[in-house]
Parts: C-alpha cells; structure tokens; sequence
C-alpha cells in the first residue's frame, strides 16, 4: 500500500447561475455540465486527461437529461478519454459537496490519485419534487412531519425554534447578501470562476450568459418586508430572504497533494476533514450545525479555529441559526464574505462545489486564514461540512 | 439594393421558409457584441436558405448592430447542425424574369457585403453544414471559425450548373489564393460535389481557427473576444499574384478536356477567379451578378436542379413501389455464385444489412476463393481504419460459403449471380425452390434476360424479382428492381426495403428487356459502332458526343464494359428487337483477335487506335461527321425513350432520367436524358412531342 497522501482543492469553477424558467430553460442540463467539466480540463492543461481516475456527479432529480448515470455520461461527452469511468451521486442539496467528499475519502484510501466532482441541478427540467413517491409509512407512522416535504414550511419551523429569528434579521441578512455578492462582482473576484454558457432558445436565437442571473444589486429592506410570506399567513420566509430556483452546474478536480505537486497542479486549499449529521427532517435547516461540530471533533479543531466560513444561504434564517448557535454575530465579515445563495440562487446539487469556490477565493483575499469550512443543510434533515486549510501556493 | 428591387423580387419567389435573423447582444470582456442566428424555424433536415425575405432580415439585423453605439463586433451563427445553404433553389427554378433573378443576385450581394465593410471585426461562427451562399456569407465576414463536426462544407454552385455569385467567386481567390479556390470551386464541385472536411477547410486557409463541437460557440465567442482585444494577431497568407493566370489557365484546360464546352458554369466561373485578380470588390460582385443571371436563365441550370431534385427526393421515395408494410423481415442473404460479382454482393449485403450471407458455387474451390476475396476486402477495409477490428471480425462471421443448396433452407433472400443463360439460371431457381420456404424472395441480377421466363416453371413465381446492380456494386448507386408479371406486392415491396438498406437509390422497372440504363445505352452505342461500320473514322465517332459532357466517350464505355459483355448484351437485344439494335459484325472480329478495346493509352496518356484493330475491323465507305452522327445516337434515345414509355417499362420519363442520371454518370446539365432531347428538338422530330411540358428542367416561357 503506498504512503497515503492528503487531498487537494486543485480547482474549481461554474457556470453561471440562472433563474429557474430563464436562461437555461432550452438549454440540456448535461450539456451545462460538459461546459464545465471542459473547462476545468482547459485551466489545468498539465492535468493528462487519462489520469482521472473516477468522475463523480450529483444531481437530486436523477432522470432524463440528469439520470443514464450522469457521471460516466459528462464524462463521455466532455470528451475524458472513454477509459475515464464515472458515476452519480445523490444526497439533495449536498450532492457536489458529497461528490468531493467521496472522491476525496478514495484518494485518502490511496485508491484514487485524481478525481473529478461536479453537481448539477436544472430545476426547470427538474422541478423540486419531480416524480417523488413517499412511502405511506411516512405519514401513517409520524415518520416524519408532513412539512419536512416543503423546504420553506422547515425554514418558518426553525424560526419557531429559534424565537430570537426575527424576520427582519432574516432580511437584513439577505440585503447583505446581496451588497456583498454585488461588490465580489464590482471587484471581479466572482467572474473567474465562471465559465459563459452559450444558450439558443428557439424564440431569440444563440446568446451567451456570462454573470449570474439572479443578483438584485440595490435590495432594500423596505422592499424586502413588502413581500408575501408563502409558506404560512404572516410568516416570516419570503423570496426575498431565500434562495430562489435556479438551473447551473459546478465542478471541480481533486487530487492526491503528492500527486499533484508531481504533475505541476497548483491547489486552491486541502482537506481537512468532514462529516455529515441528521436532525428533525421538519428544521432541516438547522442541520449544519451537529455537522460542522463533529467534523470540528473529527479534526481536533474548535470552531474559534475557523477563520472563514460558506454557509449555503437556502435561507437567511438557517445561515442565522449557525452563527447564533456559535456565538457569531449575524454581520461577522468571515461569513460568506462575497454574499451566498440568497443573491446567486441554488442550484441544489450543484451548490457545495460553488462554497468551495468562494471559500478558495477567500483564502485568497485574507492572507491570515488558516482554516475555513464549507457547509449546508440538506432536506429531510441534514447538514454537511467540509473543513479546509490554506496552501501556501494559493496566494 | 433599391427597395423596389427587393420588394420585385419578394413578390415573385414564391413558398419562401424564411430564414430569420436574430439579434442578441452578449457580453465579451471587450465590450458589447452582436450576435446574429439564422434559423429558418424548421430542423436540421431542412436547413436554412436565403430567399429576399430572409435576406431583408439579416439586412436588418445587421444594420440595426452597426447602427447601435459601442458595438464592438459582429458575429453570425446558424441552428444546430447547419449554418446556411445558400439561395433557396426551389424558387428559382419557376422564374421565367431574367430582371428578378438579377435583383435577388444584387440583393444577396448588397446585404452579404454589410459584413466585409463594417467599421467594427465581423465573425462568422460556422457551428454546421454551409454550403454554397451560406459559405459565402461566411466569407464576406473578417474572421471566420468553424466546428470540427461540420458536415456539408462546399462551393457547390459548379455541380448545380451556377458560380458562386454571392461573392464566392471574388472573396475566395483573394483570399486563399486562386488555386485553392478552383480546387473548391471547380475540382470539388467537379468531382461529385465533394465536400471538405473541416480539418482541410483550416489548412486551406477558409476558416481561421477550429473549435470542438461540445464548446464550439462558447470557444469561438471568446476567440472573437481575443481577435477584438488585440490579444490575438489571425495572420493571413501573401498571395502571389504573378502564377495566378497560369494557374487559371491550367484549370481550364482541365475543364476543357472533361468537358468540350459542354455546359457553361464551370467556364464562367473560371472567368470569374481568373477576373478576380485584379477586378475590384465592385467590378468583382457585379460580374457575379452577371454571370449569375445568366446562367440561371439558361437550361442547363433549370435541367440540374430538375436532376438535384430527382436524386434528392424521387430517389427516396420511389414511385408505383408497394407500401413498406408489406416488406417481409431479411434475416438472412444467400448468393448463389462466388465469382468476382458475387463476391461483391456478398460484402455489399453483409456490411450494409449484418445479417449472415451465404455464398454457394459448384465446387468448394470456387467457394472458398470466393470467401477468401470478401474476408480480405474486410481485412482491407480494417487496415484502412473504415471498420473496427471488432466489426471486421463481425462482418467475417457473417460471410461463409456452401457448395450445397441445403445452406439457403433459412434464408430469407437469395440472389443469383451466375452466368448469363436462362436455362443456368432456371436451373438455380428450380434447386432454390427445393429448400427454401415458400416466402423466401428469390432475386436475380441478371442484366437482359426475362425475370419472368426464368420464374415460369416455378411453383411460387410470385416471389421472384429482378434486382439489378451496376458495376461496381459498391459505388454504383443505381439498383432497378425489376417486376415481373406475377410477382407479388410483398417481393417487390421486400426488394425495395433490402435495396434501401443497402443504400441504393431503386427504381421500379417493368421485367423488359435490359430494363432502363442498358437498353438505352446499347441502343446508342449501336449506333455508334453502325457509323463506323459504315465508314465514319474512329476519332470521328467517338467525338461525336462530347457536347453532351459524358463521363465517357462511346468506345472507352465499350471497354470499360468489356467487349464480350457488350457484344453478348448487343446480340441478346438485337434478338429481341432486330429492327433497332444494331448488332456489329466487328465487335466479334475484334473479340476474336483478343482484344478488349480500339484504344490504347500512352504513357503520357495520348489515345491512339490500337493497329490490330485496322487489322481486323472491316469499314465501309460512308464519311460522317460528329453532327451526323451524334444526331443519329439522339435519335435512337428520343425514340427508344418514348417507345419504354410507351411500354410501360418506368412509370415516368423522371424515372429514366434518374437512372441515366445514377445508373450511367450522365451529366446533371442534361437532366438526365429527356430534358436533352426536348432541348436538342430530338423528342419532336422523331416522335412528335416532348417528353417533358416546357418550364420543366427548362426555362419556362
């Protein structure tokens, strides 16, 4: 057995992020993940394709354009030498975040030495819930409460457990969200990491997207408070305080540290260590928070360790629910300092891959880092994180 | 462009599917870029053509992009698959105006040149098929990208009897060079429309840059970004000016050999390149023009879009053919013959419908020889990287041989393939009928004998059919399928279903004798031979076709065909109609002094007559000249012609016109056959009317 090495973040990009029902809408959802899969073979041209040794893609609706084992079929069609085999993967909203954890136990076990990890959701082809069928068991035996189902019903029940939530801390959090993610752009540190998608809709011809969709610069919370609360009459989630529905794609290249210093591959950051955890499927949302404790104690780190976290923002008061639980404040600049998901949308599978992205440029941007995590919560009651370390080479 | 122009023109062409072009802007690191598709709405299976009202669109499109403020490029892509195809040819055809096809030609000029003479870089982004003016509207942009999938890469204008008159003739040369465009415009054209593949269309220097298809609009808009921002220098190659008359010049003289002035494009497309050395963007465009409107008044033109259309469309939906529900399922091919034919049909059958063949023979020499030729001709095909090594195998496993009949009791389809004798072939029949089932077609390739004299002492004659193939069989698309009187709907319906897998283009044909191609083509080589019987000199009469532009002249087709084959086929139709196929006592003298041919070929490829043929060929007096004698070979078509059409041999004159056309190689400029003879006024005089009404594969009045 040879010597185990640890993993590397060699890169990592995304398409942009569109709205659910726009840009994308005729566009295949494999096809968004071929564009980002070529394009990570065209940045690390002394990565030799053949040396992939798996391919790993998730998606939470795994039919038609995102089912015939989207792993082996990105692979195959982005043009990775048919040597190059494949697979899916499946945990929800964690899928690319499972993705890079599974590739990266296999390249810990010494199995793998380079690995590829993507996720992909296009919810206009794949809306949330597509051809679901709910064993009875779970209603007839109190399995689970009939609002675990409905994201955003577990978002209202978490500010019930959570009574200091208040709905206008939600919406400050989210016009932060939006300022931040509007000054990453103003600075250029979000657009590197995309790759333009060339999109035909039968109506308008080619276009090309090339920036996110969903931004809206300029929220106020006066706006914010203005909007209908869907989920519960006088409720305190809004649209404006969520991610919304949105189709895009991430990926990104794994590697045995030796291995990639063998072959010239510089890395973004290394694994630390991670771990997933349940809770109540009915707060789901509060799932990132038993997760991020046991990989703390997995690696011997407390979370004063942390100099910077991604917290996936599926909504403002799950993000709310971490930090108050760790004692941080709700504008503390280590957290998600170019903004989240409430301002670039969630394209579930796909998300994990886009913290690692943002947390790799915000290892960048704060020389004195030395840890980060990437986490998120999951439907039916998960949480998932990642802890990560600088590299020197990232500067 | 006037507008009245424009509006003439889209008044009169009519059922245009309108390509629309469609404005986008996109964002590139160098600013704001127009980005231009052209969809004509419908799939790839019909792809986008230009016809006025298309044109205005992309007119208008264009302006409005140079008109917008802080546009820094202009860029035209096509719908999935295909780019542009060029004039909507199907609108042509009716026009009867020479000042409306001229102001479409002007009309095409003055919105394509937009894209040459912008203050801002133009791309075109060739993501698929573009031919003809859509590779024009390609080249009149700066910069030029393309998919390294493209299928469909031509100047076809030549092949359909026009020039590349949307700026082709005048863009290209400048640009790469006047002898790399005649080897687009003329060579490929020339040479069975021949398309380029994307790899040459780079090396010759008509696209700048090649980008995969999984990415290819996303790479080519950031190439574009780079070309604008200056990060990118798109070197172009100097183009020596001093060779280019010669190179013309050479050109010609090969057009001139193949062709004695048989048909005008490619002479007016010489014209053009040679032109397009010193003329100016100006005088360049109209001489296109010009050239343009000429040619498409003429009937050359009207009769090749007449042949276009005939092996585009009559060619894949025969006409009088039973419905393809009654085809019987083939699931296993027998050959009876293992000879040099059969062997070619064996391999044809097994590659095209992997299904087992099985070849037979009189002794297991002939059949494993047989066997041997096909395995090695897989072997070959492997070698050359056309199939896998694994398929080649496959294919090997189908094809085994047999000297006992027994193999064929499974069989679902049998061919036969030996010598040419009714009772030989009467015999296979009968030994066939003794094993296999009683559905299982029974087809034979014969050339000239009677379908049904050879089913008559059959007991299920109903699923006997002729299925007659052109040498070689492998790249002749021609198959006539020959009914006989009983044969069944399902047999003919089956043979047409085999012949399509199989990837030829079938005609249903009467059981007459030599069916279509061979009756007409002996026929007027009996004439020819009768001349120079009388006393016409060789060279004479072997000249006196070349205004039609035949891919062979008369004696060389002899030879090809082999002068044994031609004096049995001679003989077996002078038998059948004594008064109007002359049989040559001189083909039997020549066979008798072994030879094969009149003409022998120097090394420098000079034809002279061969001396042993003085030796024995016995000639009259009787002088004639190429007139004469080319007017008698018209008449012997225009009557033999009309006397199958008469017969009921093809349902239509359409049908021997695309048998000539695929059977025989003859031009797409004579439509075939028929549109010559009512052209040359043949048809008229020998039997008193057309073959076909005038404006069809003609001008119209």
């Amino acid at each position: 057995m040879k010597s185990i090495s640890p993993v590397v973040f060699v890169d990592g990009v995304r398409t942009p992020f569109a709205r659910a029902g726009s840009l994308f809408a005729q566009t295949r959802a494999d096809d968004l993940m071929v564009k980002v899969m070529r394009e990570l073979l065209r940045r690390n041209p002394n990565l030799p394709p053949a040396r992939v040794d798996d391919v790993a893609i998730a998606a939470a609706t795994q039919t038609g354009d995102q089912g015939m084992n989207i792993g082996r079929s990105v692979a195959l069609l982005s043009g990775l030498p048919n040597t190059v085999p494949g697979y899916s993967i499946d945990r929800w909203c964690a899928g690319a975040m499972t993705a890079v954890t599974t590739l990266s136990s296999a390249i810990m076990a010494g199995a793998y030495d380079i690995a590829i990890a993507g996720g992909v959701e296009h919810m206009t082809r794949h809306p949330m819930g597509e051809g679901i069928d709910p064993n009875p068991r779970y209603l007839a035996e109190k399995i689970v409460d009939p609002e675990a189902l409905l994201m955003g019903k577990t978002a209202e029940n978490l500010h019930d457990r959570y009574p200091s939530l208040t709905k206008d801390r939600a919406d400050a959090f989210a016009v932060a969200s939006q300022d931040k993610t509007a000054k990453a752009y103003a600075n250029g540190v979000l657009q590197p990491d995309l790759v333009p998608v060339a999109v035909r809709d039968l109506e308008n011809g080619w276009g090309f997207v090339t920036v996110d969709e969903g931004p809206r610069p300029g929220t106020s919370l006066e706006g914010l408070a203005s909007l209908r609360t869907p989920f519960r009459p006088h409720g305190r989630v809004t649209a404006g305080n969520a991610s919304a529905l949105t189709d895009g794609a991430t990926g990104a290249i794994l590697a045995s540290e030796t291995v990639a210093r063998e072959l010239g591959l510089s890395a973004k950051m290394r694994m630390v260590g991670f771990a997933f955890a349940g809770v109540e499927p009915e707060v789901m949302g509060v799932g990132p928070v038993p997760s991020t404790i046991k990989a703390l104690d997995k690696a011997g780190l407390s979370i004063t360790d942390i100099d910077l976290f991604e917290i996936n923002e599926a909504f403002a008061v799950q993000v709310l629910a971490f930090l108050e639980h760790f004692g941080i404040a709700d504008d503390d600049p280590r957290v998600n300092p170019m903004g989240g998901a409430i301002a670039v949308g969630h394209p579930l599978a796909s998300s994990g891959i886009r913290l690692m992205n943002n947390l790799a440029r915000d290892f960048q941007a704060n020389p004195s880092a030395r840890y980060g995590i990437t986490t998120m919560c999951i439907g039916l009651g998960m949480g998932g994180t990642v802890i990560w370390e600088r590299v020197e080479e990232n500067a | 462009m006037s507008s009245s122009s424009t509006q003439s023109s889209t008044q009169t062409l009519p059922d245009e599917v309108v390509t629309e072009a469609k404005l986008r802007w996109v964002d590139l690191q160098s600013g704001t870029f127009a980005l231009i598709t052209v969809d004509n709405g419908r799939d790839h299976t019909r792809p986008s053509t230009f016809g006025p009202q298309g044109l205005a669109s992309l007119g208008a499109a264009i302006d409005e992009a140079v008109a917008t403020p802080g546009v820094v490029g202009i860029g035209v892509t096509g719908k999935p698959f295909i780019f542009a195809v060029g004039a909507d040819l199907s609108a042509i055809g009716v026009v009867n105006d020479p000042s409306i096809i001229e102001a479409f030609a002007k009309l095409g000029h003055d919105v394509f040149r937009k894209l040459g003479e912008t203050s801002v870089p133009t791309f075109a982004f060739v993501n698929g098929a573009a031919m003809g003016g859509g590779l024009e509207l390609a080249l009149h942009c700066n910069y030029r990208t393309l998919d390294a999938s493209a299928a469909g890469l031509s100047l076809p204008e030549v092949f359909l009897g026009i020039v590349p008159g949307w700026g082709g003739a005048w863009i290209l040369p400048n640009l790469i060079g006047p002898q790399k465009a005649l080897d687009v415009i003329i060579n490929n054209s020339m040479n069975q429309n021949k398309q380029l593949r994307p790899a040459q269309a780079l090396e010759l220097g008509i696209v700048d840059a090649v980008f995969e298809p999984a990415d290819f609009l996303e790479r080519s808009l950031g190439w574009a970004d780079d070309v604008i921002s200056g990060r990118l220098d798109v070197p172009r190659a100097d183009i020596d000016r001093s060779t280019w008359d010669q190179i013309v010049d050479g050109y010609r003289a090969g057009v001139e050999a193949r062709l004695h002035g048989a048909t005008p494009a490619p002479y007016r497309a010489l014209d053009l390149v040679q032109a397009a050395k010193s003329r100016s963007r100006d005088e360049g465009f109209a001489a296109e023009d010009t050239a343009l409107t000429e040619l498409v008044m003429g009937d050359d033109l009207r009769a090749s879009l007449y042949s276009f259309d005939l092996v585009q469309k009559r060619a894949k939906r025969p006409v009088g053919v039973p419905d393809k529900e009654h085809a019987r399922p083939v699931t296993k091919v027998g050959i009876v013959g293992a000879g040099l034919m059969a062997s070619q049909l064996a391999l044809l059958f097994a590659r095209r419908m992997q299904v087992p063949v099985v070849m037979s023979d009189l002794d297991q020499d002939r059949v494993d020889a047989g066997v041997a030729r096909v395995h090695s001709e897989i072997d070959g095909l492997a070698a050359k990287g056309r199939v896998s090594a694994d398929k080649a195998s496959r294919l090997k496993g189908l094809v085994t041989g047999t000297i006992d009949v027994a193999a064929f009791a499974d069989a679902s389809f049998v061919l036969e393939a030996v010598f040419e004798d009714l009772d030989v072939k009467k015999k296979v029949f009968a030994s066939l009928e003794a094993v296999v089932s009683t559905e299982c077609v029974l087809a034979t390739n014969t050339s000239s004998l009677s379908v049904g004299a050879m089913s008559s002492d059959l007991k299920h004659p109903e699923r006997v059919v002729g299925f007659h193939f052109f040498n070689p069989v492998a790249v002749m698309p021609l198959l006539e399928i020959a009914r006989a009187d009983k044969t069944d709907d399902a047999t003919v319906a089956t043979a047409f279903a085999v012949g399509k897998e199989l990837k030829k283009s079938c005609v249903l044909v009467a059981d007459a004798p030599a069916f279509v191609v061979n009756r007409l083509l002996i026929r007027y080589l009996g004439e020819i031979t009768k001349a120079v019987d009388e006393g016409a000199d060789f060279d004479v009469a072997d000249r006196a076709m070349d205004p039609l532009g035949l891919p062979m002249s008369p004696f060389a087709l002899l030879q090809l065909v082999g002068m044994g084959v031609a004096a049995h086929v001679s003989e077996s139709m002078h038998a059948v109609f004594p008064d109007r196929y002359y049989l040559s006592p001189n083909l039997q003298r020549l066979l008798d002094a072994g030879l094969q041919g009149v003409w022998q070929w120097g090394s420098d490829g000079s034809r002279t007559l061969d001396p042993k043929v003085d030796e024995v060929y016995q000639r009259g007096t009787t002088t004639l000249t190429e007139e004469e004698i080319r007017q008698r070979a018209l008449n012997a078509l225009a009557d033999e012609a009309r006397r199958m059409l008469d017969e009921g041999v093809v349902a239509e004159a359409q049908d021997i016109d695309l048998c000539m056309i695929m059977g025989a190689g003859w031009p797409f400029w004579l439509g075939g056959l028929t549109p010559y003879l009512d052209r040359t006024g043949s048809a008229e005089a020998v039997t008193g009317r057309r073959f076909l009404a005038p404006g069809i594969a003609s001008v119209p009045a």
